[in-house]
């Protein structure tokens, strides 16, 4: 490996670790100097534009603006001709195989279900169970420690478990020596499409590696709001005869589930934006597509950015009540303040 | 009194009573359980680090787990061959030079408006810091094309770039911060507005100007938000895949780690061996970064749970 570059490079090194924040310091000096040579009554009104332009700027440009943009081109051909739905019946046509149903189907109903319920009982039972054990820092931070390392090594450290070999070879991979071990043939969980061709294990599969990346997250919430619950309330029960069990289903749950909800957007989030898991692992074969992929391949293989615009805002649409959700339960909260 | 402590206090059934050997034995299983489960989440990254150290022939026929007994065979051949043949001395320069000024950029002007969002008043604010709070939701797929057209017409691609002896990922700069802002403003703005504002009354009255206040009191009180947001935005924007896929993944010498390593999953027929050495190399920072600031990390998480 040649290491030489971080040398030869130094000086951009330099610029850019010093240069940058220099430049956003000298605006912000800069700004206010020129604010303090203004009339006095003139000062409330510019100062707040000065320090929260460069945000709206940005977020405008590369954002609000773009996202607009995009709205316009779906409704256009690669050449910006005014084509009405047509993108869209492209994308939806042949239902239920051709187009973009798969990817859909693969997003809106599979991963968003799966992955959403697997990392909130994954995340519910972590945190449940370690908060009964003296060493639970140690756990949980083993746990957590995935939520470091790119969805790109996650893809690869789990291409690795799921790794396949025909029957009769050895099986390198952790799952299938497992498999072969209790006497069932070898899965090729990637590739097999279970049950008839539908695909649901290998896409469970997929889901699999993704909720092992994530769990950490939801538990280190839940586990934050379990904390905040009053002993006195869970001692109350119990002093009543009330089994764990039922302290869990009758006091535990009920009292977590605003927890519960805000983690849930969260994650139902993160599922409809599933790209670098199935990027690795499967490349979108095997009936595996997503829409962030789709959306991807259209774009670079294809050369077809009308089409990759009306799968993003396919991709929109099914975020919309989620967005919905987020700016009312934030309303509700800022009313409360 | 957390629940650990009121599950504790449970045991006090008589020693050697039937009740006593029921609790003990549920001690046992929640024990088994938990330690159970936290082998299995430990297993995929103990056994891609171990194959990383595997010879070829030994990763070829048998899997990770015949390396923990003897004879130990391990080797840094994989090590060797990848750093010979790929170039990650680049990637990683890139990934940094990519991730620093992909934190920097979007915490500081966060803090410049999350300021002024939680003490200053200006018309439309309230409607604005909505507007970042929807964002929040938004997928980032539905701007890449418009930004890289903008970027194309007006001539932010590498090759300008470079031909202008400026650093070649300024385009990527300014995208991350774009899509890390929403997120970092409304952080910062809800731990602004959370300080006193006796504060900076007091302060003004003594005659400190804004960029004092900011600068004086402000910012060394949210040294923990700050903190477990550079935190997040450094991980986040270092483990990036997608984002720098679409604006420099065409590009190997100015790509960071992720695109490189996503491009040897793809062209690693054979040599698939060497992945598991890239991708633990991979994670070497992001592990350092995690395990030295956890806390903060955590904490950010915590503060506001939704990233865009």
């Amino acid at each position: 490996m040649d290491f030489s570059i971080l040398l030869s490079d130094l000086p951009t090194l330099v610029v850019v670790i010093v240069g940058v924040p220099l430049v956003l310091a000298a605006y912000i000096v800069g700004g206010e100097f020129v604010v303090r040579r203004l009339p006095d009554k003139n000062r409330p009104q510019v100062r707040p534009w000065i320090w929260v332009g460069p945000a709206i700027f940005l977020v405008a440009a590369i954002l609000f603006i773009p996202a607009i943009f995009t709205v316009i081109q779906s409704f256009q051909d690669n050449h910006g001709t005014f084509v009405g739905w047509q993108n869209y019946a492209n994308q939806l046509s042949d239902f239920p195989s051709g187009g973009a149903w798969i990817a859909i189907r693969n997003n809106i109903i599979i991963w968003l279900i799966f992955y959403t319920l697997f990392v909130l009982a994954f995340g519910l039972a972590l945190a449940v169970l370690f908060d009964r054990v003296p060493y639970e820092t140690v756990v949980k931070s083993l746990i957590f420690m995935p939520m470091a390392i790119s969805s790109v090594a996650l893809g690869v450290i789990w291409k690795f478990m799921f790794w396949y070999q025909p029957l009769g070879s050895a099986q390198t991979g952790t799952l299938n020596a497992i498999v072969t071990f209790f006497h069932h043939d070898p899965v090729a969980w990637l590739q097999d499409q279970w049950p008839n061709g539908l695909a649901v294990l290998n896409n469970l599969a997929l889901i699999g590696a993704a909720t092992w990346g994530i769990t950490g997250f939801a538990m280190v919430i839940l586990s934050a709001a379990l904390k905040g619950i009053p002993g006195e309330l869970l001692e109350a029960a119990r002093v009543d005869g009330a089994g764990e069990i039922t302290v869990f289903r009758r006091v535990i749950f009920p009292l977590m589930m605003p927890t519960i909800v805000v983690v849930g957007t969260t994650l139902v989030i993160f599922a409809l934006k599933a790209f670098d898991v199935v990027y690795v692992m499967t490349n979108g074969n095997y009936n595996t597509d997503v829409l962030a992929f789709r959306m991807y391949n259209l774009l670079y293989l294809s050369h077809n950015p009308a089409g990759a615009s009306a799968v993003a805002i396919i991709l929109l649409i099914a975020v919309v009540p989620v967005l919905i959700f987020n700016l009312r339960q934030f309303r509700a909260v800022e009313a409360r303040r | 009194m957390s629940v650990a402590a009121a599950a504790r206090t449970e045991s006090t059934a008589a020693f050697g009573s039937m009740q006593w050997v029921s609790q003990r034995l549920g001690r046992i299983v929640l024990h088994v359980v938990v330690i159970g489960l936290t082998l299995a989440w430990v297993v995929p990254t103990l056994g891609l680090v171990i194959s990383s150290f595997r010879p070829f022939s030994a990763i070829a026929t048998s899997g990770w787990w015949a390396a923990i007994s003897p004879p130990y065979a391990f080797t840094l051949d994989n090590y060797n061959q990848l750093f010979a043949q790929s170039n990650l001395g680049t990637a990683i320069f890139n990934s940094f030079m990519v991730s620093v000024p992909s934190t920097v950029i979007p915490v500081t002007i966060a803090a410049f408006a999350a300021y002024a969002f939680a003490w200053m008043k200006f018309p439309a604010r309230d409607w604005i810091f909505l507007a970042f709070v929807g964002l929040l939701a938004v997928p980032l797929q539905l701007t890449f094309i418009p930004v890289l057209k903008f970027y194309v017409e007006h001539g932010i691609t590498i090759e300008n770039l470079t031909a202008l002896n400026l650093p070649p990922w300024v385009g990527l700069w300014l995208a991350h911060a774009g899509y890390g802002l929403p997120f970092s403003t409304y952080l910062l703005a809800n731990f602004f507005r959370a300080l006193p504002s006796d504060l900076f009354e007091s302060a003004e009255i003594d005659g400190a100007g804004t960029l004092t206040v900011f600068f004086r009191i402000i910012l060394p009180l949210s040294v923990p938000a700050l903190a477990s947001l550079v935190i997040f935005q450094f991980l986040w924007v270092w483990n990036d895949l997608l984002v720098a896929l679409i604006y420099v993944g065409g590009s190997p010498e100015v790509a960071p780690l992720t695109v490189n390593l996503a491009g040897l999953t793809n062209s690693l027929g054979q040599g698939y061996q060497l992945l598991t050495a890239a991708a633990f190399f991979s994670m070497i920072v992001p592990l350092v970064v995690f395990l030295s600031l956890q806390r903060y990390f955590v904490r950010g998480i915590l503060a506001g749970s939704v990233k865009g």
